[in-house]
This record gives C-alpha cells, sequence and structure tokens, in this order.
C-alpha cells in the first residue's frame, strides 16, 4: 500500500500544514497530471494517469484533520483504507441511557406521526447529538500533537491509537442516529447516502 | 499536435471556438452566425442540420429531431413520460433511446453527431484543413453512460474526442483567461435542457472544483414546455379548440412560447402571435405572468445549489463571484432567485451563449501544450459504487471526488472450481441498489479454477480525466490479468459504434457544399409555403399591385429553386421575403388590433 504522507513528502504525522499542503498538491497536480501529458506515448499517459489518481487520493485523505485520524489508523493498522467512514459505527457506553431516550423517541415518531410534541421532541434531540458530534471532533483534533509527540520521542502509541479508533467509532454512531431523526423529521434528502466532509 | 478545436454541444444550440493568438473566439459559419442549432431533420432531399432544420420543426415536425441531449445516454424508461411532448416517435422498450425516422432507426448520439459534423465542417472551412480532434463539453451532472454516449457522437462524427469537459468549468476557464480574480466561484448554468451548478476555488492558476450538482433534466426546455401546456389551455377556453394533439401546431406554439420566453427577459410585457390556418392566436403576456408559471421549475435550482456549497464545506457567504451561465439565466426571475441563494448579486460579463464554448478552445488549448500556466482539477459529480449482497450500495468512490482518481476492491469465488466472478457497478446517491443508476455489468472470466475463496481477485475502478469509468482486474496469486467482459446497461458496445462510424463513411453525407443546396433549397421552400399561407389569408389586405409582385418574386423563387444555382436561390428567397414584408406587418397590426378589440368587447360583456 502507498503511503500517501510519502506522496507529498511528510512524515507520518498528524500536525500538517495545510497552506503548504494545498500548495505542494497544485505543484504535483502541474506536473503529472494527464493535460500535460497528452501528446506522450500510450505508456507516459497511462503514467501520467496512474500518479495523478494517486496525488489526488492522498490529498483528499490528508487535507482535513479527521480525514487524516482516519486514514492514519488504516496505515498504522496495515489495512486498505475506504472511504466513506472506514470506523464501524458503535454505540458509546457513556450515552447508553440518552439513547435509549432518542430510540424511544424515534419509535413513536414513527407510529403516531410528527404531531403533537413529537416534532419538537425530535429536533431537540438532534440539536443535543449535533453539539455532541461537533465535540468529538475537537476533543479527536485537540489529541493529534500528543500523537505527534509520541513520534518524535518514541513513546508508546497504541492506547491513543485505540482510543482515537472509539473516538471515531462514537462520532459515526452519532452520525447515523442524527440522519434516523433528519429521516423521521422528513428533512433527510430522499435516502441520500451521507457521506459528507468531516 | 494537430488543431483541436473546443465544441459546446449545447441542448438548444451548439457552437465551435478556437484559441488564435492568445484569445478563444467562436468559430462563425459562412453567414457570420456563431450559434448552430442542436436540431437535425430527414428531408426527401437529405439529412439538413442547423438553422434549415430549425424550420423543419412545425412542417416536419415526425422527422425533426431537437433537443437529443435529453436523450443520450438514456433508456426508454427513463423517457418514457416525456415522449408526450416528442413530435418524433421513439421505439418502445428499446434499451438505448432510438428514434424511428421513416423506415429507419438512429440512436441520440448518431443524432448528435450530424450536429457535430456540421461543426467539424465549420472549422474546416474556416481553417481551411481538416480538423480532427476536439474537446467536448458536457453537463456536470451527466453520468457515466451520458459522457460515454458524447464521446461516441464524436468517434461517429470523425472526430477524436481528447477530453469530456464540464460545461460550468469550462466558463470558468474562459473567465479564467480575463484574470480572474482569486477565490472561490459559483457557477451557476441553467441551459436549454440541463442544470449545473459548480463552486471552485481560482488560486496559482490552479482551477479546483470543490463541489458540483444539478440536474440533468431540467432547462429552458422545460420552461417553454409549461409554457406550451399554458397556452393550449388558453387557446381551448378562448377559440374552442384543442391543438394539444397536433405535432405541427404544438412546435409553433413552442417556437413562439421559446421567442416570448426570451424578450420577456428585457421588456415587462410582449404579444404572441402565431397564425394557424383557421385563427390567428394573439396573447399578451406580461413578465409576472410567465414568472408565476417558471416559478417551481426555477426553483428546482435552488436545492441543487445549497447541496454543492454544503458538500463544499461552505457557506453562502464565503463565496466571493457569482457567474451566470447558458441562455435562461438571462431571466431577471432566475437572477434573483440565485441572488437570494448566495447573498450576491451575480454577473455574466463574458456572452452566456458563448462562454462555455470558449471554455472549451481553453481547455483544448491546454490539451495542445499552447497554454501551460493554467490547470483544472475536476470531480466526479456522482459516487461510484458496487452491488453487494442484499441489493446494497457499497460506495467506491464518492461524488465530488477529484479525478483522475481510482479505488481498489478485492472479489473471491464462492463455489468450488468457479470460473467467473460478476459484479454491477452503479452510480448515485442512493442506499439501495435499485434506486441507483445502473452503468455496468461485469463478467470476471477466466479464473484458474481453486477452492471456494481462494482466488483473490483485485479489481481497479478508474475514473479518468473525462468523468468516465475504466475497470481493470488480476488474480494476485496468479498476476493473470482477468478479462472483463462489460454490458453497458444503457450505452452502445464497442461493435455498435464501429460500426456506426463505418457508415458514417460509407454512406457519407453529401459533401459541404451538396449540403448547404439542401439548406438553401429548404429554406427557400419555408418561404414559399409561408407566403402562400398568407396570401390565402390576407383577402382584402393586400392590394392588387402587391399581389402581382408577390406573385412574381414567387415564380422566380420557384423557378430558381428547380435548379441547383445556391446563390440564384438565396436571392430570390430574399427578394420574395421583400415583397411580402409590408403586407406581413400590415398583417400583423390587423390580428392585433382584431385581438385587442375583442378583448375590449369582452370586458364590456363582463362589465354591462
Amino acid at each position: 500500500m502507498s503511503d500517501y504522507f510519502a506522496v507529498f513528502g511528510l512524515p507520518r504525522k498528524l500536525g500538517v500544514d495545510g497552506a503548504a499542503l494545498q500548495r505542494r498538491f497544485y505543484e504535483l497536480s502541474r506536473e503529472h497530471h494527464p493535460d500535460f501529458h497528452q501528446g506522450a506515448d500510450a505508456e507516459r499517459q497511462a503514467e501520467a494517469l496512474a500518479r495523478s489518481a494517486l496525488i489526488n487520493r492522498a490529498y483528499r485523505a490528508l487535507r482535513e484533520p479527521l480525514a487524516r485520524v482516519e486514514y492514519l489508523i488504516a496505515l498504522e493498522e496495515g489495512r486498505d483504507v475506504r472511504e466513506a467512514g472506514s470506523e464501524k459505527p458503535r454505540a458509546p457506553k457513556e450515552l447508553l441511557q440518552e439513547m435509549l431516550e432518542v430510540q424511544e423517541a424515534l419509535e413513536e415518531a414513527r407510529a403516531e406521526g410528527l404531531g403533537g410534541d413529537a416534532a419538537a421532541r425530535l429536533r431537540q434531540e438532534r440539536a443535543r447529538l449535533e453539539a455532541r458530534h461537533a465535540a468529538e471532533a475537537e476533543a479527536i483534533v485537540a489529541r493529534t500533537t500528543e500523537w505527534d509527540r509520541r513520534v518524535d520521542d518514541g513513546g508508546d502509541r497504541a492506547p491513543l491509537l485505540a482510543w482515537f479508533k472509539e473516538r471515531l467509532a462514537t462520532r459515526a454512531y452519532l452520525r447515523t442516529v442524527i440522519d434516523d431523526l433528519s429521516e423521521a423529521l422528513g428533512e433527510r434528502e430522499e435516502g441520500h447516502v451521507s457521506h459528507r466532509r468531516h | 499536435m494537430s488543431r483541436i478545436v473546443g465544441i459546446d454541444l449545447g441542448t438548444t444550440n451548439s457552437l465551435v471556438a478556437y484559441v488564435e493568438g492568445g484569445i478563444p473566439r467562436v468559430i462563425p459559419d459562412a453567414e457570420g452566425r456563431t450559434l448552430l442549432p442542436s436540431i437535425v431533420a430527414w428531408t426527401p432531399g437529405g439529412v439538413v442540420v442547423g438553422e434549415a432544420a430549425r424550420r423543419q420543426l412545425a412542417r416536419n415536425a415526425a422527422r425533426t429531431v431537437y433537443s437529443v441531449k435529453r436523450l443520450m445516454g438514456r433508456g426508454y424508461e427513463d423517457v418514457k413520460d416525456e415522449l408526450a411532448r416528442l413530435p418524433f416517435p421513439v421505439v418502445p422498450l428499446a434499451e438505448v433511446v432510438t428514434i424511428r425516422i421513416g423506415d429507419r432507426e438512429v440512436t441520440p448520439p448518431e443524432v448528435s453527431a450530424h450536429v457535430l459534423r456540421a461543426l467539424k465542417q465549420r472549422a474546416e472551412a474556416h481553417f481551411g484543413e481538416p480538423v480532427e480532434q476536439a474537446v467536448i463539453t458536457v453537463p456536470a451532472y451527466f453520468n457515466d453512460a451520458q459522457r460515454q454516449a458524447t464521446k461516441d457522437a464524436g468517434r461517429i462524427a470523425g472526430l477524436e474526442v481528447l477530453r469530456i469537459v464540464n460545461e460550468p468549468t469550462a466558463a470558468s476557464l474562459a473567465y479564467g483567461l480575463q484574470k480572474l480574480a482569486e477565490g472561490v466561484i459559483a457557477v451557476y448554468d441553467l441551459g436549454g435542457g440541463t442544470f449545473d451548478i459548480s463552486i471552485l476555488r481560482v488560486k496559482d492558476g490552479v482551477f479546483e472544483v470543490l463541489a458540483t450538482n444539478g440536474d440533468t433534466h431540467l432547462g429552458g426546455d422545460d420552461l417553454d414546455g409549461a409554457m406550451v401546456d399554458w397556452l393550449l389551455a388558453d387557446i381551448r377556453a378562448r377559440h374552442g379548440a384543442d391543438l394539444s394533439a397536433d405535432a405541427e401546431a404544438r412546435q409553433e406554439l413552442r417556437l413562439g412560447a421559446e421567442a416570448a420566453k426570451c424578450r420577456l427577459s428585457f421588456e415587462e410585457r410582449t404579444v404572441l402571435t402565431i397564425p394557424f390556418e383557421r385563427f390567428t392566436y394573439v396573447r399578451d403576456i406580461g413578465r409576472a405572468e410567465l414568472e408565476a408559471l417558471v416559478e417551481p421549475l426555477v426553483g428546482r435550482t435552488l436545492g441543487p445549489c445549497r447541496r454543492a456549497l454544503a458538500d463544499a464545506g461552505l457557506r453562502a457567504d464565503q463565496v466571493d463571484e457569482v457567474v451566470l451561465v447558458g441562455g435562461s439565466t438571462r431571466m431577471p426571475l432566475v437572477r434573483r432567485r440565485v441572488e437570494e441563494v448566495f447573498g450576491r448579486t451575480p454577473h455574466s460579463r463574458l456572452n452566456p451563449d458563448e462562454v462555455v464554448a470558449l471554455g472549451a478552445a481553453v481547455q483544448a488549448q491546454i490539451l495542445a501544450g499552447g497554454i501551460t500556466d493554467m490547470l483544472l482539477l475536476d470531480v466526479t459529480p456522482l459516487s461510484l459504487g458496487i452491488e453487494t449482497l442484499g441489493g446494497i450500495v457499497s460506495v467506491l468512490i464518492p461524488r465530488n471526488t477529484t479525478i483522475p482518481t481510482l479505488a481498489k476492491e478485492y472479489f473471491t469465488t464462492s463455489v468450488d472450481g468457479q470460473t467467473a466472478v460478476d459484479m454491477h457497478v452503479l452510480q448515485g446517491e442512493r442506499e439501495l441498489a435499485k434506486d441507483n443508476r445502473s452503468l455496468a455489468r461485469f463478467d470476471l472470466a477466466g479464473i484458474d479454477p481453486m477452492p471456494a475463496g481462494m482466488p483473490k481477485i483485485e479489481v481497479t475502478f478508474l475514473i479518468d480525466a473525462n468523468g468516465i469509468l475504466q475497470v481493470q482486474a488480476r488474480e494476485l496469486r496468479t498476476g493473470k490479468a482477468a478479462s472483463i467482459e462489460v454490458k453497458p446497461t444503457y450505452g452502445l458496445t464497442e461493435s455498435q459504434v464501429e460500426q456506426m462510424v463505418e457508415d458514417s463513411f460509407t454512406h457519407a453525407e453529401a459533401d459541404v457544399e451538396a449540403r448547404l443546396l439542401i439548406e438553401t433549397q429548404t429554406e427557400a421552400d419555408t418561404v414559399i409555403n409561408h407566403v402562400e399561407r398568407a396570401l390565402r389569408q390576407a383577402g382584402s389586405i393586400a392590394t392588387t399591385a402587391e399581389r402581382e409582385a408577390i406573385g412574381r418574386a414567387l415564380a422566380e423563387l420557384r423557378a430558381a429553386r428547380a435548379g441547383t444555382n445556391r446563390d440564384a436561390i438565396r436571392e430570390c428567397t430574399v427578394a420574395l421575403n421583400q415583397a411580402t414584408a409590408p403586407l406581413a406587418d400590415r398583417m400583423m397590426e390587423t390580428a392585433i388590433k382584431e385581438a385587442v378589440t375583442s378583448k375590449r368587447a369582452d370586458r364590456l360583456l363582463e362589465n354591462p
């Protein structure tokens, strides 16, 4: 598996200068994009195509802090990263009670419709989960410098890696519940798969 | 490298452009016209394209194909709802939409190839040498099948299509040449048949598309259609005539509606006048009336704008510039709605009809190596996935991924000794396979017989810079490339395209001279037809002297028409038009006066 950090000549660390990455991405694109190899022989053209595809995927994986964490986990575990949420959604233990309430509200809305307080209740739950979802992201990003420090001083990274995985799984779970709530409220684009940016 | 032209293959009009001396220019025809109507008519004299075909719309409705772009890369099931509006017959239940013209059948790529060939000839006449390579634009929201169909059309027309470029992105390139300010721009492109919204970041000469969205079945055509339905109801009420099944009348109404719609972008009121055999229909239309009619259609463009912003991870106030592309954006209603969504006044400093072709020419020049400081990084508009157990789609490449891009997926066998695996590739945003666009089924064959689960087949899905999918497979244990048989769901197979390319050589359309002659003759026929009808309807409005003069001009044109001297036919056509003009004006005035008078009478009756 090709290391996307290496594509940009970066070490496997989470702190990345976004502006510098973008500059490097544009430079590499100018070098390898098929547009600039139109006159070359078939072999060179195929090479440019493959190279350009790799650069594009690498940039997508690294340009945002959360995507970077997801990619890094995959890289550390030596598996192929699949976009659109590689972490399996898992219900957060500390939120079990609240999740039960949300499920109850959802079932009620499904059974009795959105009349009365049902819609308001669903919206309230959703707003709470959205806030929680954003907080998870902040918490993950906040510990990325800790990761980089351990890379530098050779400390044990396994516990932090496990923690990142857990937070990402929680976040993925929150997303599915938020989507369920939106769907119950009839505010979700018909069956649109959400793989929005983080 | 030989000359590469840029082509905007539009729903309503098509153009060809080229960069000369660093400036992109649209190449005009011999008469100086830049727009070629994307209309193809089969006449007894042969196939005609453009303006000449446009004049066949009403007279030869069943054999005159327009707006074929809406049918590109589509199946019968996709378009059956709008067939009632189309005057030409579509073969039922064919997998690929097929149009019946007399005793022959043509597919949308073949129809488009006629338009492309006319543009190719226009460019060749301009340069005085063959033109064989082109960049062709498509709506950004076109799926794989629609892009492939466009590429096929190019091949059938004898053009090597070096690149398929998205229309809004092409427009941004045209603006970019004029040193566009750096920042985030939104390109709102409402054309004749399709709608696109693209959000780009322009920086250091790189045009990076962040997100795109749209509707490939929403454009000026739909606005015209809504107007036609409304006019048909009005005619029923006022003249007691039901013209809805009359293909010729529908076309007259469509053309009249289109023209009235365009006038209402610059005037508050307009009068639509259509002379039918039995009565002349005159209707005074206000801009507010038109806007009420098309408001729901224009409203449908706003959802995609918001989704594109969300996918780009931006708020509306982070957009620095909003550019309007496509003829339909001349409507004040459209401008108001766009302004509401983005909170910023949109502009169209470059001609919205030409800007896409100009951008295609810029991209052609980039490919030719003539421009090296600009780079376009586009995205794939729709998610690509494969069907998995239970009919669920597993997404391999999410929408708005920068292209070229690739994804790898691993397959194995489920039965001992199994030598083939099949997979179903889809495009779209829905969770269930059945709700998405089926692109193709692939058969991976030639796997060595092994126990179940042993083979490991790596399949690479690559979306190239055209937004078109390429699939490769190999068995990892043996390193052997697996053979793939592609069955496109809504496209022509390779051998069908080969056949069409061959046909286009053997039944080569008459050469350019012959085609121009047919067009001139067709135009003469149309004018003769109109004048004859006008004389029948004129009654006492025409003076005796006038009738004599028109009669003479008519006889002269008929004589010229029988021959093959194109210039003579054209001169006589112009002469007849001139001889009839004053009469036509007076007839129009009378019709309007009558309509106004009868309206006044109506009002008197209503309020005694």
